[in-house]
This record gives C-alpha cells, sequence and structure tokens, in this order.
C-alpha cells in the first residue's frame, strides 16, 4: 500500500525514456504508459537491460469490447525491489497479433499461452503457442466479452430472475443438452478428430534425439491420474532411459475461468471465490484481492483490522509450508508419516480460522476496508498458546525429524536446481526464488499492510535445489512465529471495519494490482473498474501457475523419481494453478 | 556419521509412538466416546493421538461455524410461523451464486406488493456457504445453520423450499447465543420506539 521508500521510476531515467517512446496513460485511474504494440519487445528489453526490470511478474490481456481493441498488460518489476511499471499495448481486436516476450523472459511462457487461449491474441515468436488450460479445438476463447458460457443468463449478477419475481429451477433445465455443453453451430462429433494430443505430442519431441547411439525417446505421461501430482495434473515426458529430456505440464483439468466468473460477479460476490484458488491458503487469497479493490477505492482498514489480517496471512503460511513439507516427504516415498504430522498442526489452525470466520478453509473473511467479524477473544488466547507453545516446538521437533536425514539428503540435494538468474527470468517467486539466493519478498520489496512495522527475516539460501527450498520453508514459519508474537503483542482494540458494511461497494473507474507474498509466491490481483457494480477485468496472477513454467528447465536430466521431488518442492495447489 | 540422522528421525517417531499408547491409556475407559476424552485428545497440549471418532464422537462446533442458510420464524399466538422475512431481495442479489429465488407476495385485492415472501426456494446444491445473505440482512431473518449432514439420493430435493429453510428463532438462540443477544439487544430501542 505504501510506497514510500520505493525509488520513483522518474529517478532512475526510466521515465524520460519511456516518455520518448510511449505516451502516459490518461484514462482516469489508470497508471503506468501505453506503449506501440509493435515495439513491446523493443521498448522491454530496453526496460530490461538499462534500468533493472528484469522481473515479468505479470502479463495479462483486457478485452476494450465494444471498442475494437484488445490490450496486452506488463506489470513489471525489479528483483532489488519496488513497486510496478504498468506498461499497456493496444491492439487490433479483429487481428490480434503482437510480439512474444519469451525470449526476454521465459516466465512469459506459460502466460503468454493463456493469453492466446482465453483471448486469442497470436504472440509472435513464441516457442510453443498452445492452448493450456482448454482443450485444442475449444469454440472460441472465453475471456472475450462476447463469448458466452452454456449456462449464459445475463452479463452480470444479479440475474433478475431471482427477485421479486423468482421462480427456481435446477440449472440444466436451462440448457437444451442438459449438460454443462454447447458446441459451435454445424458441429457433429463423428467428424471432428482430435488435434490437441498430436501437438502435445509433437511439442514434447522436439529436442533431438542422440544420432550416436541408436536409441529412441519414449513420451511417458505423467498423471492425470496420479498420486504424486497433488491433483489433476498431467506432464508428458520424453525420456532417454529414465532421463527426461523435456517435460510439458498438461493443465487446465480443474479449469472453470475464474476470471470470467469474476467479471460476471459483483465486486463483494468475488471474495468467497477467491478461497477456492489456492485452498490451501484461502485467507492470502482474500488479502490480496482486498487490497486491489482498496487500492481502487481509495480506503485502507482500521488499524485492528490489519493486525488480525496479517496474524491470519502468517497463520495460514504456517499451514501451508507445514502441508508443502509435509507432502514434499510424501513425494519422495516416505509415505504419511511426515505429511500427517503437519496435517496435525494444520488441523489445529484450520480450527482457528473456523471459529473467526466460520469456515475451516473456504473464510471469506476479509472485507473491503476491514474484515467480516471480529475475532473472539477466546480465539487470540488459542492462538497466543499455540504461538508461543506448540509451533514452535512443532516445527523443531519436523526439524529434528527430517532435516539431517540422509535419506531426504541424498533425493534432494542437488535435485532440480535453478540459479538466480534463472529464477528470475522465468518470474518465479515464493520459497523457490528465495531457495536459489534472490531476497525478493513482496512484504519487504512492495510493503503492504502494517508488514513495514513488523521485524523478521527474508530467508534465503544458496543452491537452490529442492532441499534449499525445504530449509526455506522451514525458516519462514520461524519467521512466520516471529511475526505472530509482535503482533499478538501490539494489536490494539478497536473497530475492525472502515465505514458500514455494505453489499454493493462504490468502485470508482480505474485500474490497481494488488499482489501479497502469499506461501506459494507472490500473488497478485489486476483488477479493472469501469465504475459499474462489477469489475470489467478481473484477473488473478497465479503463483502456483507461472512457477510450474520452470518445471521443464527444473526436470531435465533428472530421473523420473526426482520429477516428483521437484513438483512437490514447487508446492502447487491445482485450484490455483487451472483457475 | 551416516546414518545419524535416520536414527535421529527414527527416535522421533518412536517416541510418538510411545506416547500416544501411554496418554491414550491414562484415561483409561473413558477415553473415547466421553466428552473428558475428547477434550484430552483434541487439544494443543496433547502428546497423543489428536483424531476425533466421527460419528460416535463430534467436535464442539465454534458458534461462527456456518453451513446452508435457514429462515427463521417467530411462532405467534396462535401456532402459527411469522418468517422475519420481508423479500426485500437483498440475500438474493449478494449472493454469488445466485441459489436464492424470491417470489415476493402481493396483495390479493389491490396487486400491490407486500413485504412477505410468497415463496423462498435455495438451491443448496449450488450455495457455496459464503454466509453473505446471513451477513446482509438488515433483519437478521436468514442466518447460517450448523447442521451440515444433508446427504440425500435425489438430488431434486435439494431444492429447498420455505418451509425446508424455515427454524425457530429458539433454535437460532440455542446455536449462536452470543450473535442472538447482540441482535436481540440492538433490536430492543428500535421495537420499543414502534410500540411507543
Amino acid at each position: 500500500m505504501t510506497n514510500e521508500f520505493v525509488m520513483p521510476s522518474s529517478i532512475d531515467g526510466a521515465d524520460e525514456y519511456l516518455a520518448s517512446v510511449a505516451a502516459q496513460e490518461t484514462r482516469p485511474g489508470f497508471s503506468g504508459w501505453v506503449i506501440p504494440a509493435d515495439q513491446n519487445q523493443v521498448i522491454i528489453r530496453h526496460l530490461k537491460e538499462n534500468f533493472n526490470y528484469d522481473f515479468l511478474s505479470s502479463v495479462t490481456g483486457v478485452d476494450n469490447y465494444p471498442d475494437p481493441t484488445l490490450e496486452v498488460v506488463y506489470h513489471l518489476f525489479k528483483s532489488t525491489g519496488g513497486g510496478a511499471l504498468v506498461l499497456h499495448a493496444q491492439i487490433d481486436r479483429n487481428d490480434p497479433r503482437i510480439a512474444s516476450m519469451v525470449p526476454l523472459y521465459r516466465g512469459a511462457e506459460f502466460q503468454e499461452r493463456e493469453i492466446w487461449d482465453l483471448f486469442g491474441i497470436q504472440f509472435e515468436g513464441h516457442p510453443d503457442l498452445r492452448r493450456i488450460l482448454l482443450w485444442e479445438g475449444f469454440d472460441g476463447h472465453p475471456l472475450r466479452k462476447d463469448w458466452k458460457e452454456p449456462f449464459y443468463e445475463e452479463d452480470v449478477k444479479p440475474y433478475k430472475s431471482r427477485w421479486p419475481e423468482g421462480k427456481a429451477s435446477l440449472i440444466e433445465e436451462q440448457n437444451p443438452l442438459r449438460d454443462n455443453v454447447q458446441f459451435p453451430a454445424g458441429f457433429t462429433p463423428k467428424n471432428w478428430t482430435p488435434e490437441g494430443e498430436k501437438k502435445l505430442v509433437d511439442a514434447v519431441k522436439s529436442q533431438p534425439v542422440s544420432e550416436e547411439l541408436e536409441t529412441d525417446e519414449m513420451v511417458l505421461n505423467l498423471g492425470p491420474q496420479h498420486p504424486s501430482t497433488h491433483g489433476v495434473l498431467r506432464m508428458i515426458t520424453a525420456t532417454e532411459g529414465e532421463k527426461i529430456v523435456s517435460l510439458k505440464p498438461v493443465l487446465g483439468y480443474l479449469h472453470r475461468n475464474h476470471e470470467k466468473i469474476g467479471e460476471r460477479n459483483t465486486f463483494l460476490q468475488i471474495m468467497p471465490y477467491t478461497d477456492r484458488l489456492d485452498y490451501i491458503s484461502s485467507m492470502s487469497n482474500n488479502f490480496g484481492y482486498a487490497l486491489a479493490v482498496e487500492k481502487l477505492m481509495g480506503i485502507t482498514p482500521p488499524e485492528r483490522a490489519d493486525y488480525i489480517r496479517v496474524m491470519m496471512a502468517e497463520l495460514t503460511r504456517i499451514s501451508s509450508h507445514m502441508m508443502a513439507n509435509g507432502f514434499l516427504l510424501n513425494d519422495l516415498g516416505a509415505y504419511f508419516t511426515p505429511s500427517l504430522y503437519s496435517l496435525e498442526e494444520r488441523e489445529l489452525l484450520l480450527d482457528v480460522f473456523e471459529a473467526a470466520s466460520g469456515s475451516r478453509m473456504m473464510c471469506n473473511y476479509f472485507r473491503f476496508g476491514g474484515v467480516a467479524r471480529d475475532v473472539p477473544p477466546e480465539v487470540l488466547v488459542k492462538v497466543k498458546d499455540l504461538v508461543e507453545n506448540r509451533l514452535p516446538r512443532k516445527i523443531d521437533e519436523l526439524d529434528r525429524y527430517l532435516t539431517n536425514n540422509e535419506l531426504v539428503m541424498v533425493r534432494t540435494q542437488g535435485v532440480g536446481t535453478l540459479t538466480d538468474e534463472q529464477a528470475i527470468n522465468f518470474s518465479i517467486t515464493g520459497p523457490i526464488l528465495r531457495a536459489s539466493g534472490v531476497p525478493y519478498d513482496i512484504r519487504r520489496s512492495d510493503p503492504y499492510s502494517i508488514y513495514e512495522r513488523l521485524e523478521f527475516d527474508v530467508v534465503t539460501k544458496t543452491h537452490g535445489d529442492v532441499y534449499d527450498r525445504y530449509l526455506v520453508r522451514l525458516e519462514e514459519m520461524r519467521q512466520s512465529v516471529r511475526i505472530l508474537k509482535q503482533v499478538l503483542a501490539q494489536m490494539p482494540e478497536g473497530p475492525v471495519m472502515t465505514g458500514k458494511p455494505v453489499y454493493q461497494v462504490r468502485v470508482p473507474a480505474g485500474e490497481a494490482f494488488g499482489h501479497v507474498e502469499a506461501p506459494k509466491g507472490e500473488l497478485g490481483f489486476y483488477v479493472i473498474s469501469d465504475g459499474k457494480p462489477n469489475p470489467k477485468r478481473y484477473h488473478v496472477r497465479a503463483p502456483s501457475f507461472i512457477n510450474m513454467t520452470a518445471m521443464e528447465q527444473m526436470s531435465i536430466g533428472w530421473k523420473i523419481a526426482d520429477v516428483m521431488a521437484v513438483l512437490g518442492s514447487v508446492d502447487i495447489v491445482l485450484g490455483e494453478v487451472d483457475r | 556419521m551416516i546414518g545419524w540422522g535416520v536414527l535421529k528421525g527414527l527416535a522421533v517417531t518412536l517416541k510418538r509412538f510411545f506416547q500416544t499408547y501411554f496418554v491414550t491409556n491414562k484415561l483409561g475407559k473413558n477415553h473415547y466416546f466421553t466428552q473428558e476424552g475428547i477434550e484430552s485428545r483434541y487439544n494443543p497440549s496433547t502428546e497423543g493421538i489428536f483424531t476425533i471418532q466421527y460419528p460416535e464422537e463430534r467436535h464442539v462446533l465454534p458458534e461462527e461455524f456456518r453451513y446452508l442458510p435457514f429462515l427463521l420464524y417467530e411462532v405467534n399466538s396462535e401456532g402459527g410461523k411469522d418468517y422475519r422475512c420481508t423479500a426485500c431481495g437483498i440475500c438474493a442479489k449478494v449472493c454469488p451464486p445466485q441459489c436464492i429465488w424470491i417470489l415476493r407476495k402481493s396483495d390479493q385485492a389491490t396487486g400491490r406488493p407486500v413485504p412477505h415472501p410468497e415463496v423462498f426456494t435455495i438451491d443448496i446444491d449450488i450455495c457455496m456457504n459464503c454466509g453473505l445473505c446471513a451477513e446482509y440482512c438488515p433483519f437478521d431473518a436468514i442466518k447460517m445453520d450448523h447442521d451440515f449432514e444433508l446427504a440425500t439420493l435425489n438430488r431434486v430435493k435439494n431444492l429447498y423450499s420455505m418451509e425446508q429453510l424455515g427454524k425457530p428463532v429458539d433454535y437460532y438462540a440455542k446455536i449462536r447465543p452470543i450473535n442472538y443477544q447482540r441482535e436481540e439487544s440492538a433490536r430492543a430501542p428500535k421495537k420499543q420506539a414502534a410500540a411507543g
């Protein structure tokens, strides 16, 4: 929220450069620059090389329908810290093409595929431009404003059919097919040949095979149903013997187009949906979304609400890291003992969430300008007890149990390494980035809420392997306990909500990017409002999804069993990857 | 020394193994299926077994626990149900998955709308238990329930009518005593003003 000590881009000269090549954004509530679409690669290359904007946090599209333009929005950061540099590039809606950012930032790879999938923007120079969340052959690009889903009722909620003359019916009655599907006109299943699978195998087999030995690559599927993939994730690999030559994650099995649902909803109605992104840490999701909309509305929560928010976010971090470490061991073959040890702690933390918000996982606790209700005093006592007595003891126990275990060390040390430069280039965030030695933590680099006042260390390690990611998570739990102790000691009395709670919030026109350091990495919410009750554009920069981009880089050269260790260390939640 | 870490890890699990046995047996027969047993097992300071044997044993739900909305009614002098709902439609408007349908009652003689619902339906298959309807209802007419065991064999039954949704105010006072007290004391001056 506060950007006081961030060096403004005017000092380092980036502004002067941009003024010479781009136009300042003039739409009300918008910030940043409008760059000429055919110059995007040149401009961003210059910014990266001369002004150190080395971290491309988010690329996304916007549909300006009924205006005949589509927009590509870039959020650039410096890995040394600071606020966002926002660039907009406008392109023709009927023939949308723009140069790809993948040659500059590999982290754009999946994000641009997502934009192609959902907006139909062609990225020229992209190495592997296939659909990513939907299947090849899907009719249309759903995030375009004129695309309508099978159970389409109206453009925005609340629907008029609910009140005052509501007549209930089962949802499938609305669709002639009585199912959640629709076909384009003239479609017959007989004449359709699926093309996605061939494209996929071609993409994964693109690596040259060794010519000297007469060996052949084998294409091996991991998933979608596989105990070690944390949900329905499929990875297709080309292997030479047991060595991974190339690997492509196949996503979208849990896709529901969260962003389209969000654009149908009112601002408040999105809040419970954010819980379902990374369902292990719903409080952090609420936090990010609340920050983005509060930026637009220009309000800040009262002191006590800020403390409660940080308390909940840090408890979430502990519970998420506990699970990440426990299930990493699960993936390594330690079966359920470590994960059940850590689930025990999570259980107690979920009780805290349940008593405060009413639900263990789908908390829906944050509101714009505060939190839904105050934390009951007995819950604070319970949190205090946990933080003072139980959690430090249990984190130490996990440490004793696992850290020096030779089997863990052999399986994880040196496996799946990412160097610091690679990690930044891949737009990796969270514990994985810090395990590669980059001290980048949004709580410090672009502080929000009350984190500026709190003492804690940004944990970094140097090797960037699976073991270091485990160690970073372990140490971050200790830092979270440290933060929680301060929060509990300093928490003031007072209201937990600015103004009266209203169900139809008034959000002025403009754009905002709210991001938090979620347990899995940088969780960003990009919201555009045009002054109506519903957002014009609602985009989630999902850390698990973007961290998956580096999955191939981390796995190449390792054995199939190591892929599971690497995947465990990335710590994905499919609710967030597939959205 | 190679193997030392493994041994240390095994010692942690072995300690836990014996602890669970001895702690579990401290209460003897009372350990399972008694309130005392549940409390001794399920708390942050326990060293033993942690699990609750559902459905024979149950957690005490915290007051704020929410699951599916229900409609509050007051029992009037003739034994009928006076629903608090005024059919204002805020819950239907705020509902994120739009699972609430309200048909407002209208006066048969004049055709004007009256502040009561004729039909109030919730599709509990769609309801996401977010609690926004209860949070923004200005009349405390819709609240979130504690009952979460709703399995049926026929999905069509999950379209809940007003009859199925209605529960007396006493029930609400029982499951959420603190909230009930607060709301009643906030309502008292208004009631007095209306009466006086």
